[in-house]
């Protein structure tokens, strides 16, 4: 009886551990949302390279100005696009129809993108685009395959080439750097950090505010469940 | 079961502090759970201050633009109109507007930054309907003593072309004044106080 | 004290309604036994949830928008734009998962402790049909967010129906009210999660409560207390609800609500078990997630659907294994009700029907493979098998003598008293003392140096001990 319960456990943990390992392994995002110039610099690079095509329709300019305890007119000055108000939403200004033909698909809204695909996946992303002789973008992703997105950060980043190794484990494929870009490896790794940390955010701007909040709740409940326990010992004197 | 030794005074403490702590608890979580039928940050978006060009305004005409999603009026009257709201105080209710909403830079006798130029909520003070617009001098609905305004068709009050209302109608006071400045002389933007007190 | 305006005013009322009645029947002079344990606590939790469901659902419905082109954005909107609508939205979502957890401890609660069994069947009966009516609340409030899983499980969910002969295609097709599910079937989904569903949860609330207070509450020692009363004619086992189970369900309440804010505030995804990752993705009708599954509450019956390799006997399956709980109180012939005074097969057979519940909850999170394939079968007639061949196996088991009386309840400040006493011991036993050898010291003061080392002997004894006393419970 006891040695079969074992042994099913043991079977059925075995066999979970198999397909996890197929994945390729994430590479790990540095989030910190108290970082506010972070989050402003992420803030930057997303208007500048991606609203071109990705709204964050459900962020406001305002909400940033707030979060990131900014006035609203350095926010409109240095990060919003000109002419937009304080109230307008992350819209990008690309046309739907013109995408779908360049791309195949409509680049898709970014607002949540953290939340369904998470820090270090994104993070990942970014980072592993390689060139591809041959295929429709000239570029490929080592994350994401065959990836819609060409590589908006190229010129930063310079040009990955993808190089196969062998160990006794098995093949596996590494980036490679083969002409460096405007940035630095450091820089660029900053940068990405810096946008990925700013996409956890727009993911849910009120992480930060729930979680100091949190704590005040918790200490409130925990006086709560001592009188009540104290109140239920006492009554309960009666009872034997 | 044994009820006697029993400290009453203790449980008495214990039950009224649960209560209490409890009292606020229900306190704290009723605040979010009111508070979230208040305007949200998209309501407060469709209630940014308006621009509006006037440039092209001739006299006598009202242009109605929404701020807030109420109606507001603004209205280019005529030395004549200008000439009528003088005559009037002693058939109105609060001719000085005293008693009624507007900014300061408004609180004058044409309730207006520049006298031509008048700017109003286009709600009537009593129940809030939108008054009709009726410059025209003693029609025959309305009879002799009309002399141009704003007539309320729910409940019949009057108001003149300064958005001052009558004695002896329903709505208590003057029609509301938003906060409104001047951009530059043709441009106007509803919804931000102006810095100059004109008195 | 004299009579003020507002004794006066509420004797006026009590007068005209029978509130003093009804507040005597169901708390103050309604008597239960008094060695309620832990497990107890889930019934009134479970009405806590539901109230909090209620009135968080309300104020959600104030800015959710019902139609397909806006329902996933007014989630949004809810969640950022709106004042503290993220506080509710998720007290919503978090509630339905613990809705949930209270309700299947609460039923576990039942299953040891023979709650099921005469004259508790009609409560059983209500009970369960509760469990049907909040899984229905809860797949069709799931659609509401109009993600990707949420599309997406109720198009596998609706397409369920099509597996019956005949009328199949065209039953689905009538509760979808469309070829696939559309904005025809999101609306009609929210005016059952609003208002239709939540009508019968409340009156079938009510039913299960009058049908307990009827007969009374079981107890872990599943003896009637009701047989031996003192000379007012109150159980000599009883006490009254009021003050002392409600003071004791409070400190139930503050505990589940530590648990419920830290979820809330820290951990409202809960590693994507609540909120599923996937679900952040509006739905889109043209492109299936890579692996659906339904939400962590769904996924032991889900299982079973997938383990059995034809679509309409998986159908049946998995109705069927709902179906089954409801013939509990006469699949059990055993006439004696708590686990404590059951037999060993009962323990067993329990034991076993845990493993493969819990074993197809998991096996339902994860992507098929062959493997799971093999394990979620198994699971499946271990399932079954605890409750088809219920009739036989307890019908010879060999039950230990039920007290006449409650037994001693041994509250949790005793239990942790005990060991407390005893770990002094158990370090001993499972460590051993050896001298140090100093090189540098003195000869003299050789011995007095001791350093704890693992004993693997004692660890050894122990964990025998521990799995005799294991085995004992389980005969």
């Amino acid at each position: 009886m006891k040695s079969f319960i074992t042994i099913l456990l043991l079977l059925l943990t075995l066999s979970f551990g198999v397909h996890a390992s197929e994945e390729v392994k994430l590479q790990e995002a540095n989030i910190n949302l108290t970082d506010k110039a972070s989050l402003l610099r992420g803030a930057n690079h997303y208007v500048t390279y991606c609203l071109g095509c990705h709204s964050a329709k459900y962020m406001r300019y305002l909400r940033i100005a707030l979060d990131a305890g900014v006035d609203e007119k350095t926010v409109l000055k240095d990060i919003a696009p000109e002419g937009a108000s304080i109230y307008d939403q992350l819209h990008s200004a690309m046309n739907k129809h013109d995408a779908e033909k360049w791309f195949g698909t409509q680049p898709p809204d970014l607002s949540l993108i953290a939340r369904s695909r998470g820090a270090d996946w994104l993070y990942s992303y970014l980072k592993s685009y390689y060139i591809e002789p041959g295929s429709p973008r000239g570029v490929n992703n080592l994350i994401f395959e065959d990836t819609a997105m060409p590589n908006p950060l190229w010129q930063l980043q310079g040009e990955q080439h993808a190089v196969s190794r062998k160990t006794i484990w098995g093949e596996y494929t590494e980036l490679v750097l083969e002409e460096p870009g405007t940035l630095s490896e450091r820089e660029f790794d900053l940068f990405v950090n810096d946008l990925v940390n700013f996409l956890v955010y727009v993911g849910e701007p009120v992480q930060m505010e729930r979680q100091s909040m949190g704590k005040y709740v918790i200490i409130f409940l925990f006086m709560f469940l001592v009188i009540a326990y104290l109140l239920k010992k006492e009554y309960w004197k009666d009872v034997h | 079961m044994n009820n006697e030794g029993v400290d009453k005074s203790k449980r008495q403490f214990l039950t009224t502090a649960l209560t209490v702590v409890g009292a606020v608890g229900t306190g704290y979580i009723a605040v979010p759970f009111l508070a979230q039928m208040q305007p949200s940050v998209k309501a407060m978006a469709a209630g940014a201050p308006v621009e509006v060009d006037i440039s092209k305004m001739e006299p006598g005409q009202l242009l109605r633009v929404a701020w807030r999603g109420k109606p507001v009026w603004i209205l280019n009257r005529t030395p004549e109109v200008l000439a009528t709201l003088k005559t009037l105080d002693s058939e109105l209710r609060d001719p000085l507007s005293d008693e009624s909403e507007q900014p300061p830079s408004s609180k004058n006798p044409v309730r207006s930054i520049k006298p031509e130029i008048f700017v109003a909520v286009g709600l009537c003070t009593h129940l809030g309907c939108s008054p009709t617009f009726r410059p025209e001098i003693a029609p025959n609905d309305l009879g002799n003593k009309w002399n141009g305004g704003f007539f309320c068709p729910c409940h019949g009050s009057w108001f003149d072309l300064a958005g001052r209302v009558y004695r002896g109608v329903p709505a208590p006071t003057n029609l509301v004044i938003p906060p409104y400045r001047y951009v530059t002389d043709t441009q106007l933007i509803i919804g931000e106080p102006s810095e100059e007190k004109t008195a | 004290m004299k009579p003020s305006r507002l004794t006066d005013c509420g004797n006026w009322v009590l007068d005209r309604f029978p509130l003093t009645k009804f507040w005597n029947e169901h708390m103050a002079h309604y008597y239960a036994p008094k060695n309620f344990n832990f497990f107890y606590f889930f019934g009134s939790l479970a009405l806590l949830v539901l109230v909090i469901q209620i009135v968080t659902g309300i104020l959600l419905t104030m800015n959710y928008k019902p139609d397909a082109k806006l329902a996933f954005d007014s989630v949004e909107y809810i969640m950022r734009d709106v004042p503290w609508g993220w506080l509710v939205r998720y007290m919503h979502s978090t509630g339905a998962s613990a809705f949930f957890i209270v309700i299947y401890l609460h039923m576990f609660r039942g299953l040891i402790y023979g709650s099921f069994k005469h004259p508790r069947e009609l409560i059983w009966i209500f009970g369960m049909l509760l469990f049907v009516a909040l899984m229905a609340e809860a797949f069709m409030g799931y659609l509401l967010p109009w993600g990707q899983m949420s599309y997406w499980g109720a198009q596998v969910i609706i397409s369920l129906f099509s597996a019956i002969p005949v009328i199949g295609d065209e039953l689905s097709l009538w509760i979808r009210g469309d070829y696939v599910v559309a904005d025809a079937t999101l609306n009609r989904f929210f005016a059952f999660h609003v208002i239709a569903v939540p009508l019968v949860l409340i009156m079938l609330v009510f039913m299960h409560i009058i049908a307990l207070h009827e007969v009374g509450s079981n107890n872990p020692d599943g003896v009637e207390i009701k047989e031996s009363k003192d000379p007012w004619g109150h159980p000599v086992d009883g006490i009254p609800f009021h003050p002392y189970y409600t003071v004791k369900d409070i400190v139930g309440v503050a505990v589940f609500f530590l648990f419920f804010a830290t979820v809330i505030f820290y951990m409202p995804e809960m590693g994507g078990y609540f909120l599923e990752h996937a679900n952040f993705i509006p739905a889109d009708p043209m492109k299936t997630p890579e692996h659906i599954a339904p939400v962590w509450y769904f996924t032991p019956f889900y299982s079973i659907l997938r383990a059995i390799p034809d679509k309409f006997a998986g159908v049946i399956a998995m109705g069927g294994s709902i179906v089954v709980l409801f013939l509990l109180p006469w699949l059990d012939r055993c006439k004696v009700k708590s686990i404590r005074y059951r037999g060993g097969i009962f323990k067993k057979a329990l034991l076993l029907f845990v493993i493969s519940f819990i074993g197809l909850g998991y096996l339902g999170t994860q992507p098929v493979t062959p493997v799971a394939t093999i394990f979620a079968r198994l699971f499946t007639a271990i399932y079954f098998g605890f409750f088809m061949l219920m009739p036989i196996y307890t019908r010879w088991e060999k039950t230990k003598p039920v007290p006449k009386s409650l037994t001693k309840i041994h509250s949790l400040e005793e239990q942790l008293h005990t060991l407390e006493e005893q770990l002094p011991a158990l370090l001993d036993e499972i460590t051993e003392l050896k001298p140090v050898d100093t090189e540098i010291g003195h000869p003299a003061f050789k011995s007095s140096f001791f350093t704890r080392r693992p004993n693997p002997e004692g660890m050894i004894n122990v964990i025998n001990r521990l799995a005799k006393k294991l085995k004992e419970s389980l005969d």
